[in-house]
């Protein structure tokens, strides 16, 4: 189990090595981003902007019209709310090359409760043009996804989360930007997930194989450029999907999903993940369970459609 | 080059410009005239034909919506021909209505106020990490210090001692709804720029000696950025419109077009 947030740090340093560019910029929270990380090493390209997140995305674009590479991290909860319009207005509309990492996205920031807890990220993220969206299922994964982003030119947007999750990738599997992947066959069902819920998803097709129940599990890594490819196909061969994010159902992955779904092989999709409602203070994974963001809850869901 | 007689050009291409879509912002256009034209003429360190390399000076006009006067200014500096004005705001057009990074000679798109100054403070950045000497100039209006997030680069800029950062602030005193003082009190603007950390030079926006000047003296100043507060005139050089805040965003109709022109003293 390790944090996806300490990836970003440990992949920050290396890059800082690699490249001279780039820039490494927090919002008065690099102990918990780990952008400090990068700190320790390269204290000249590391700049603090205090808790001013919109000026963080400004001072970004503008490093980033001198020809660095800036990374931008705080939590997903200001850097996506807070500065969204300097997001919009002076990263995407330019096409600057600015990498947008935020940490603590979702309902495991835990004992901070609501205010901090981002459940629209994913949603703001992805429905701002030239913006590609990444959210990484695990600490290797992210390294990925890191150096991904410094591959492409233009803005981009890596959710990562607070706590420590499951290995379930690993340190040389294959990973294809816009690519999702195939954790597990299956042909009565399609779980689709992302980041945190990944393993959730693995788990859950392990208590449906207990019951006869065969289900297909996906990652999607990259929610933009979205792998319609891989869900229609399993919409096709598998007929029923179930979506499951850290994040609210109303315009994440399961949006994303049922919409390409809707159009171009319309099945069933059965959205998991916070309905309507903020989160609340408690333990992390007291929290997961609370809201349903749970393998029980999953499998539950999943034999209800099987009827 | 004589700088008076490419500023009232440079005033004709603004009106043209406006009264060709019909649509724009001629009052704080004219206002902010004889700086662009003292910066882009005679002290910037750019070339129109180098235009993407990044070895030279930056400038953001975060005011925005003052495009009739920044694309006036570019087009006679050389960045594209003068005729593309009279496209400015149209569907098929390069100028849009406000700054477009892409449109030769911009650095940065703008038009939401408040950004361009934040992002200025990353290019001076990113010019003081390469350990160059050139400098960052930004145009801001005076209602524009009302956004937030100007002042979180303000703070920056000092925190960052961005000694090759200087900003002009167009001050006509107008904003939308009218004077600044009615609608949101920004006074005293020089003394919160200075408790920000910033030096602070007065001068009559007019005036090429009070710019020269001025410009010459912040190169001088160490460890500090520098705020040019510029008294100004919102629609400077057309009667009709001088210190009216109704000419913030109003295209010229025909009649006064002709009017607006003949005062200037020729076409387009």
């Amino acid at each position: 189990m390790r944090a996806t947030r300490e990836a970003y740090g440990e992949t920050l340093v290396e890059l800082g090595h690699e490249n001279k560019d780039i820039v490494v910029l927090d919002a008065d929270l690099s102990g918990s981003t780990k952008s400090g990380d990068f700190k320790k090493v390269f204290p000249e390209r590391f700049f603090n902007v205090g808790i001013a997140e919109q000026n963080l995305v400004g001072i970004s674009a503008g490093l980033s019209v001198g020809g660095k590479i800036p990374f931008a991290s705080t939590f997903a909860m200001f850097l996506t709310g807070r500065a969204f319009e300097i997001i919009r207005n002076s990263v995407c509309y330019p096409n600057l090359n600015v990498k947008l990492c935020a940490t603590h996205a979702g309902l495991t920031v835990g004992e901070d409760g609501a205010s901090h807890q981002a459940l629209e990220d994913i949603a703001l993220m992805r429905v701002l043009p030239n913006m590609t969206v990444f959210s990484p299922s695990d600490f290797y994964e992210t390294k990925k996804c890191i150096r991904a982003a410094l591959d492409i030119e233009g803005p981009v947007y890596v959710r990562m989360g607070r706590g420590k999750t499951p290995i379930i990738t690993g340190e040389d599997y294959e990973f294809t930007i816009g690519k999702g992947i195939t954790m597990r066959d299956g042909k009565d069902l399609t779980i689709i997930a992302t980041g945190v819920m990944v393993s959730k998803a693995i788990e859950a097709a392990k208590i449906l194989e207990k019951e006869g129940i065969s289900a297909r599990v996906i990652n999607i890594h990259t929610i933009k450029p979205l792998d319609e490819d891989i869900i229609i196909k399993a919409a096709k061969e598998t007929g029923k999907i179930i979506t499951a994010e850290e994040h609210s159902i109303h315009g994440g992955l399961g949006s994303v999903v049922a919409e390409v779904v809707s159009e171009r092989c319309p099945v069933m999709v059965r959205k998991i993940g916070v309905d309507d409602k903020f989160g609340k203070s408690g333990d992390g994974s007291l929290l997961l369970k609370e809201y349903g963001l749970s393998a029980e809850n999953i499998a539950k869901i999943a034999k209800e459609m099987e009827g | 080059m004589d700088l008076e007689k490419m500023a009232n050009r440079i005033r004709r291409d603004i009106i043209h410009a406006v009264y060709s879509a019909q649509s724009g912002h001629p009052g704080g256009s004219l206002s902010g005239v004889e700086i662009l034209t003292y910066l882009f003429f005679e002290e910037m360190k750019i070339d129109p034909k180098e235009s993407k390399k990044k070895e030279r000076d930056f400038f953001v006009m975060s005011k925005g919506h003052a495009t009739p006067l920044y694309y006036s200014v570019l087009s006679e500096r050389g960045y594209f021909e003068r005729e593309l004005l009279e496209g400015f705001r149209k569907i098929d057009s390069i100028l849009q209505g406000h700054p477009v990074r892409g449109i030769p000679g911009v650095d940065m798109s703008t038009g939401s106020l408040g950004q361009g100054i934040s992002t200025a403070v990353g290019m001076a950045l990113s010019q003081k990490l390469d350990k160059s000497n050139y400098q960052t100039y930004v145009l801001m209006g005076d209602g524009e210090a009302n956004e937030g997030i100007v002042w979180e680069a303000l703070m920056s800029a000092a925190h960052y001692k961005l000694d090759n950062l200087t900003v002009f602030m167009d001050h006509n005193g107008l904003q939308i709804d009218g004077k600044n003082e009615d609608v949101m009190n920004i006074e005293p603007i020089g003394d919160k720029f200075r408790a920000f950390g910033w030096e602070v030079i007065n001068i009559d926006g007019h005036s090429f000696k009070e710019i020269k000047e001025a410009i010459d003296k912040a190169k001088t100043i160490k460890e500090k950025p520098t705020l040019i507060l510029a008294k100004t005139i919102k629609g400077k050089g057309v009667s009709f419109m001088e210190n009216d805040y109704n000419w913030h965003g109003k295209a010229p109709n025909e009649e006064e077009y002709k009017k607006a022109m003949k005062e200037l003293g020729g076409g387009f």
